[in-house]
């Protein structure tokens, strides 16, 4: 196991994403080539869960698209993420969401955390 | 044929350059100790006689602890002969994997498969078993089928594949692309998967 966490700390990216959580509203930035084209595609939604260690390590966004729940799995090392964003915080009570797959409409929603913004 | 004795670390998955994810197997490969040289004069072959990992001295005969007094090194665990090895050598030298493999090459891997004791054909030999649960079948659904005729030939054909002792073999994998090197660990990342379990003795030659 040693020399495994070993190999993951070599050949770690340090791309620096940002730390997230599940119930978070993120946009992952994707490089897509289609050939010798190259773009970038905006994947817009919630953290359901993060799961893994070193460099299997994932995480899942689920959203909707024309009523359709679209869910992609991305690793946390792919070299194709060029950049995550995130949007809301949100207030959840659980690591794993997968409740959020039964519901839909506005029982969907996730409950934003607020948090005070520090005074002058 | 070069070669080094390592043992098996585990598995994991790693980006290539292409932007890939490879399944990947880690091998802590060597350092290994040459036990002996086998020459043309002496042997009528040329080898080299490779041992790895220590072993106790209470654990090893007399014979064995003098076999490898010659080369001025402890008892190893496992030894063995990699034929006509292209780097020169003499005996007590330490071969490191950097030496013999680079990134890129296409190595094959020996080891001795995970036992998975008595199991019938389905597993073991890959037949289809019968695939209807119904039109009469009963409990018939992982069976070998006829295993010959009648009267004549009266017997059943030596090797006819039957249920039986499954795993436990040396399995050899052909052509596995060298992913990395870690020469200050001794590991190397081969593609795909290896037989054995972690932390058994996989020979790897090139």
């Amino acid at each position: 196991m040693d020399a495994i966490n070993y190999i993951h700390e070599e050949l770690k990216s340090n791309k620096g994403l940002p730390t997230f959580h599940p119930g978070d509203n993120i946009e992952v930035g994707y490089r897509i080539i289609e050939g010798d084209k190259e773009r970038i595609q905006k994947f817009r939604g919630d953290v359901l869960q993060i799961k893994g260690e070193g460099a299997t390590k994932t995480f899942t966004v689920r959203k909707m698209s024309n009523g359709v729940g679209v869910e992609r799995i991305f690793p946390f090392s792919s070299p194709n993420i060029t950049e995550i964003k995130i949007l809301k915080k949100g207030k959840v009570r659980r690591a794993r969401l997968f409740y959020l797959r039964d519901r839909v409409g506005k029982k969907a929603r996730i409950k934003e955390k607020r948090t005070l913004r520090p005074t002058k | 044929m070069n070669g080094l004795i390592g043992k098996k670390i585990g598995m994991t998955s790693v980006f290539d350059d292409a932007g890939k994810y490879v399944a990947c197997t880690v091998i802590e490969a060597g350092p290994c100790v040459v036990t002996q040289v086998r020459t043309e004069e002496a042997d009528g072959y040329t080898a080299l006689q490779l041992g790895y990992g220590e072993a106790k001295t209470k654990n090893t005969s007399q014979a064995l602890q003098g076999h490898f007094q010659k080369a001025k090194t402890g008892p190893k665990r496992k030894v063995v002969e990699f034929r006509d090895f292209d780097i020169e050598k003499s005996i007590g030298d330490v071969i490191k994997v950097e030496e013999v493999f680079e990134e890129g090459d296409y190595v094959n891997a020996v080891g001795t498969s995970k036992g998975k004791g008595f199991q019938g054909v389905v597993k073991r030999h890959g037949f289809a078993g019968v695939n209807d649960a119904t039109h009469g079948q009963h409990n018939r659904q992982r069976a070998p089928g006829s295993i010959g005729a009648a009267s004549y030939p009266a017997r059943v054909f030596k090797g006819m594949r039957m249920a039986g002792r499954t795993g436990g073999k040396r399995v050899k994998i052909n052509n596995l692309e060298v992913v990395k090197i870690f020469p200050e660990k001794n590991l190397i990342l081969v593609k795909g998967a290896v037989p054995g379990h972690k932390g058994a003795f996989v020979i790897l030659e090139k």
